[in-house]
């Protein structure tokens, strides 16, 4: 069936969906059902049927991701690389002149984050980490989250884990993996749904012509080809939660770090693919 | 069509009826719609006719030769890999000099138009272009010879069902 | 900030046909899209994009605002000597970008 394309508008959104079959319309049902639990509803995916997006993507995609001179997200490792080594704030620091060389001292760190600080006795995911080395160590202005520069230095850091399996083993993220698991199955917005509704429930099948992913965060930061540039996991919840009609979480809040904390755990031992290329 | 067309500010300039009544619909659809409510002039099938007439002239088109590679099937039309390979011994005496890429609905018939020479030893290119739409492309190579070869693909652009409001 | 990548085999054999790729960093604003307020915002493209062996010109590009962003080019030659490979982009509102590669053939 032909499709117009190109309209990123809400109006857009609504009539694509009155046009769909099938999966929305129970989901739809699943909906407007209310009686039925969303706990029970929304069991976890067993580890060995999880699948990265990347395997639903067209070869063109794939390619895409695969050759680093073809994969956009790269010239932003790049600028990562210029930051990490360029020194910045009062006290005239580089990220290098303390954590030399990435490709080692980062290495396995964006597999492993959002990690528990203790000294804030909470969880900090890698942009908030990032933040507290420059304010406190380099005394320069932390970076504005989804800043070019931010995403860059994200970009180079999580590169220096690809291939890198994905680590959820603090005992002290619980509560946290807790609070996000409670919002990935909480039912919002004016579809009222669930984030577990499609992505635990109805991955695999189809939405608007594209396959319903299991919604793993193995690729962050990455290169969207409907933005056209690099965003992270929270700009792709907040994507998601627009298009749900929901409101969405404000950049950097506790319910988004407890969702990226959630979203690691139920990942864990998926390798890193970052910087992916998603459509 | 020696007709002027007057435009005031902000009115898009449309060749028919039909398109200037669908333009004065989706204004009428409301301020608050970000984005795409206004439609630029698009182009149509007969734009991209003569956008290829004013590189061909009235050379005859010919089929064959040339081998334009772009998905069937598009996940996103952002970015749709596209690359163009032309049979050509490129030679100094046999080559491809010019390849161009046409579409027929995004709002410019152009997409990209390269001039190569003998030196390049393969007449191919790659690149990523944007297509707004389902729609015909069509790739074009000029032979040093003066003869002009094509090859058209139909391309199916999806949608992801999930957008977001601009940053 | 890095705003071109190029590949291409440093060491190619005389003669031999070689791929080059480029990818540069440009947002190429179309020029048709409106602001969520319905302003028009304005065309930002690379237009033209030129690539030069030891000076010569071995390709060069004319870009529309199809070009998706963040341009990627691929395009071939011939390995004829060792010398410098010099890709140069220009566009709208004064745009240059420049980058320089060396190759070494045997």
């Amino acid at each position: 069936m032909k499709r117009a394309a190109l309209v990123p508008s809400a109006f857009a959104f609504a009539r694509a969906t009155r046009r769909l079959a099938g999966p929305v319309r129970r989901l739809g049902a699943v909906a407007a059902a209310g009686t039925l639990s969303s706990l029970s509803l929304a069991a976890d995916i067993p580890l060995n049927e999880r699948r990265s997006s990347y395997e639903a993507m067209s070869a063109a995609t794939k390619a895409m991701q695969d050759d680093d001179s073809a994969n956009p997200a790269t010239l932003w490792v790049l600028d990562g690389e210029a930051l990490w080594r360029a020194s910045a704030g009062a006290a005239g620091r580089a990220c290098a002149d303390c954590h030399g060389e990435a490709s080692q001292s980062m290495r396995g760190v964006a597999a492993r984050y959002p990690a528990y600080d203790a000294k804030r006795q909470t969880p900090v995911d890698l942009e908030g980490r990032i933040n507290i080395c420059r304010v406190e160590q380099q005394q320069a202005a932390a970076l504005r989250l989804e800043s070019k520069e931010l995403l860059a230095l994200t970009a180079y850091l999580a590169r220096q884990s690809r291939g890198l399996p994905i680590e959820s083993n603090d005992n002290r993220l619980a509560p946290s993996i807790e609070a996000g698991r409670q919002l990935f199955q909480r039912r919002q917005g004016q579809l009222n749904l669930a984030c577990a509704h499609c992505h635990d429930d109805h991955w695999g099948e189809k939405l608007a012509g594209n396959a319903v992913p299991q919604g793993h965060p193995t690729g962050y930061p990455l290169y969207r080809l409907e933005w056209q540039g690099v965003g992270s996991l929270q700009r792709r919840l907040r994507n998601c939660m627009i298009g749900m009609r929901a409101e969405s979480y404000a950049f950097g809040s506790p319910e988004f770090i407890a969702l990226e904390t959630y979203l690691m755990w139920r990942a864990r031992g998926m390798p890193m693919e970052s910087p992916a290329v998603r459509p | 069509m020696g007709e002027k067309r007057r435009h005031r500010a902000g009115q898009v300039s449309s060749g028919t009826r039909r398109e200037v009544l669908q333009f004065a619909g989706s204004v009428a659809l409301g301020g608050v719609l970000p984005s795409l409510a206004v439609r630029p002039a698009a182009a149509t099938p007969a734009t991209m006719q003569s956008a290829i007439a004013a590189v061909i002239g009235d050379a005859k088109l010919n089929a064959g030769r040339v081998k334009l590679e772009i998905p069937p099937l598009v996940e996103n039309g952002n970015t749709v890999a596209c690359a163009v390979v032309v049979e050509s011994p490129m030679s100094a005496s046999d080559y491809v000099k010019a390849i161009h890429v046409f579409n027929e609905k995004n709002p410019q018939p152009n997409v990209i138009s390269v001039k190569l020479g003998p030196r390049a030893g393969r007449a191919a290119i790659a690149t990523r272009i944007r297509l707004s739409d389902t729609q015909t492309v069509t790739a074009i190579a000029e032979m040093s010879d003066g003869s002009f070869w094509s090859h058209a693909v139909d391309v199916v652009i999806t949608l992801g069902a999930c957008l977001e409001d601009p940053l | 900030m890095a705003r071109a990548l190029i590949k291409v085999s440093p060491n190619p054999r005389r003669g031999e046909v070689i791929e080059i790729k480029t990818l540069i960093s440009h947002e190429m604003e179309t020029g048709f899209r409106h602001s969520t307020t319905g302003a028009a915002i304005p065309r930002d493209i690379i237009t033209t994009f030129v690539a030069t062996y030891n000076g010569e010109e071995i390709f060069s590009a004319q870009l529309f605002p199809a070009i998706a962003a963040n341009p990627f080019i691929t395009f071939y030659t011939i390995a004829k000597e060792s010398g410098t490979l010099e890709f140069r982009w220009t566009g709208d509102n004064g745009y240059a970008a420049s980058e320089q590669v060396k190759i070494a053939v045997e």
